[in-house]
């Protein structure tokens, strides 16, 4: 395959990625941006929602589509009841301090992993994707006859690797509209700015605490979701996703919405590209020397906005 | 109406308030005159439910508001004008009044009512709370408080940093709102201000309420200003 072509596959691929990873940063931003909560538990709710995924499909067994879109509502419902409940069982009981957060979530790390070691086991389980069909791709290309149109070979993708990127996309506009446009949004917002205030305006902080933490470990049970007929669910699949998320959040500023999202594409789009041309090694070195770099000339985050 | 009696209160284990008492009565101004660490903002914390209360009470027209969550109290009809303001800075305008407007679960009456009061809000509708000057931020967290409709209007300093001009407006519309019977407790450090506008002075000293006086008394006898606040 030639340069044009190749390159289009990959920024496809890295545009999956790119999906994915905008849902999961964009739920660990959210929790840092409002409760000010570093959840270094982030990757188990995602694993969380691949582990549940699997479960909804096996056991309603039939067309692999109704197995999908049950667990595509089921899952991520579940997991952020998951999390409001660790919430109020651990984050609130130690006040939502700083340090005794981080300490709390990695507890928390281990036990979801751990139980779903001891339940579901070590295996790497797949669930079928709902529809997998390989859709060719054009390419154009001047020849003497002027531009045209050719169907290089391997230059595919599936139609449920679309989807996913659909997907990734009107959950985006959904949250966004959420946030912007709802009663609910707004309370949240407004519990980021200055929580002691909005207690003052009879706003239920521990309420909306613990709704924004069911929140983000449902989005990125979302993201896990949508992974899972790619990437199969297995306990220890929270890491990578994990590490992702934080690089992401921290190039495009911890709790700045927009700047997770193009740090999310950045980072996708580049893990993608580099991997299809060079080593998915050498994507995780670029992002994590970028991460070192943002934080030594612009600590705040792309977008972030420096303390004052 | 408002009274808090007795009441011991402070920041983790650093106690501040060591039995301190007030009481507010509708269509009045009470100032609350002290040193700065005093314990006139606490107090103020402490009725809105933003502090533990150890041991007191407060009381809205009977009613016990500190065994309530903080979130409680301003359902009540507590609107707080915190000191520095304190705006959701990266909402708007509208979107400020609106959490007011949620507190109690008003109607677009009181929005209407609210920018009534306040015009020059109503064309800054759309602007970030955080990018108006220093006066409008003071009527927009006053239009916010008063969005709830309150019985009782905590003030925390409310002119300072202002412009005189500012400083009249935003006096006239507290004067305002004592006349329309609202019981008003007002944090003031300028004892001017305090005095051409307060029916009655409580007195703050070392965490106590050390004396309550009314106004007319403190302008005829200056000495007992100069005793509780004198350097």
């Amino acid at each position: 395959m030639e340069f044009g072509p190749h390159l289009m596959l990959a920024s496809l691929e890295g545009a999956v990625i790119a999906s994915i990873l905008v849902l999961t940063a964009m739920g660990l931003s959210i929790v840092f941006g409002v409760m000010r909560v570093v959840n270094v538990a982030h990757g188990e709710f995602f694993m969380l929602g691949a582990v549940l995924a699997w479960y909804v499909s096996t056991a309603l067994g039939g067309h692999p589509a109704i197995g999908f879109a049950v667990a595509l509502i089921v899952a991520p419902l579940a997991v952020g009841l998951v999390a409001a409940v660790s919430d109020q069982l651990i984050l609130k009981r130690i006040n939502y301090d700083p340090d005794r957060t981080i300490v709390g979530t990695i507890g928390m790390l281990f036990i979801i992993q751990q139980t779903t070691l001891m339940t579901f086991g070590p295996e790497a389980r797949p669930v079928e994707a709902p529809f997998n069909q390989r859709l060719a791709l054009p390419w154009f290309e001047f020849s003497e006859g002027g531009l045209q149109m050719i169907w290089p070979w391997g230059l595919s993708i599936t139609s449920y690797k679309l989807f996913v990127i659909f997907a990734a996309l009107t959950v985006l506009v959904a949250l966004w509209l959420f946030l912007t446009r709802t009663k609910i949004g707004l309370i949240m917002r407004a519990t980021q700015q200055d929580s002691e205030t909005a207690k003052a305006f009879g706003v239920p902080v521990g309420t909306v605490y613990s709704c924004v933490f069911g929140l983000g470990a449902a989005l990125a049970a979302l993201g896990a979701v949508l992974v899972v007929p790619i990437q199969q669910a297995h306990y220890l699949m929270g890491a990578d996703p994990l590490l992702m998320a934080f690089t992401v959040v921290i190039i495009g500023g911890l709790g700045s919405l927009p700047g997770t999202v193009i740090a999310a594409f950045l980072i996708g789009m580049s893990d993608g590209i580099i991997s299809v041309f060079f080593s998915p090694t050498l994507a995780q070195i670029i992002a994590t020397f970028l991460v070192a770099m943002i934080l030594v000339f612009r600590p705040q985050g792309l977008m972030g906005k420096a303390e004052t | 109406m408002l009274e808090v009696n007795d009441i011991h209160t402070g920041y983790g284990p650093v106690k501040v308030l060591y039995g301190a008492s007030l009481n507010a009565q509708s269509s009045e101004i009470l100032c609350l005159l002290g040193r700065n660490g005093a314990g006139k903002t606490t107090m103020l914390k402490a009725i809105m439910g933003l502090l533990p209360v150890m041991s007191g009470s407060v009381t809205l027209q009977g009613q016990e508001l500190h065994r309530l969550p903080a979130h409680h109290v301003p359902r009540h009809g507590i609107g707080y004008i915190p000191q520095g303001r304190r705006l959701f800075r990266e909402l708007t305008v509208d979107e400020n009044i609106e959490i007011g407007l949620m507190a109690r679960k008003q109607s677009r009456d009181t929005r209407d009512w609210v920018l009534d009061l306040f015009p020059r809000l109503r064309e800054r509708l759309d602007q970030q709370a955080g990018t108006l000057s220093g006066g409008e931020q003071q009527m927009l967290a006053t239009a916010r408080a008063l969005c709830l409709r309150p019985k009782v209007l905590l003030l925390d300093e409310p002119t300072e940093g202002l412009q005189p001009s500012m400083i009249e407006q935003i006096r006239q519309v507290i004067v305002k709102m004592r006349d329309e019977g609202f019981a008003i407790i007002l944090v003031e450090q300028r004892v001017d201000a305090v005095l051409s506008i307060a029916d009655r002075v409580t007195f703050i000293e070392n965490g106590r309420d050390v004396r309550t006086t009314d106004a007319a008394t403190l302008k005829q006898d200056t000495s007992i200003i100069a005793r509780h606040l004198g350097v």
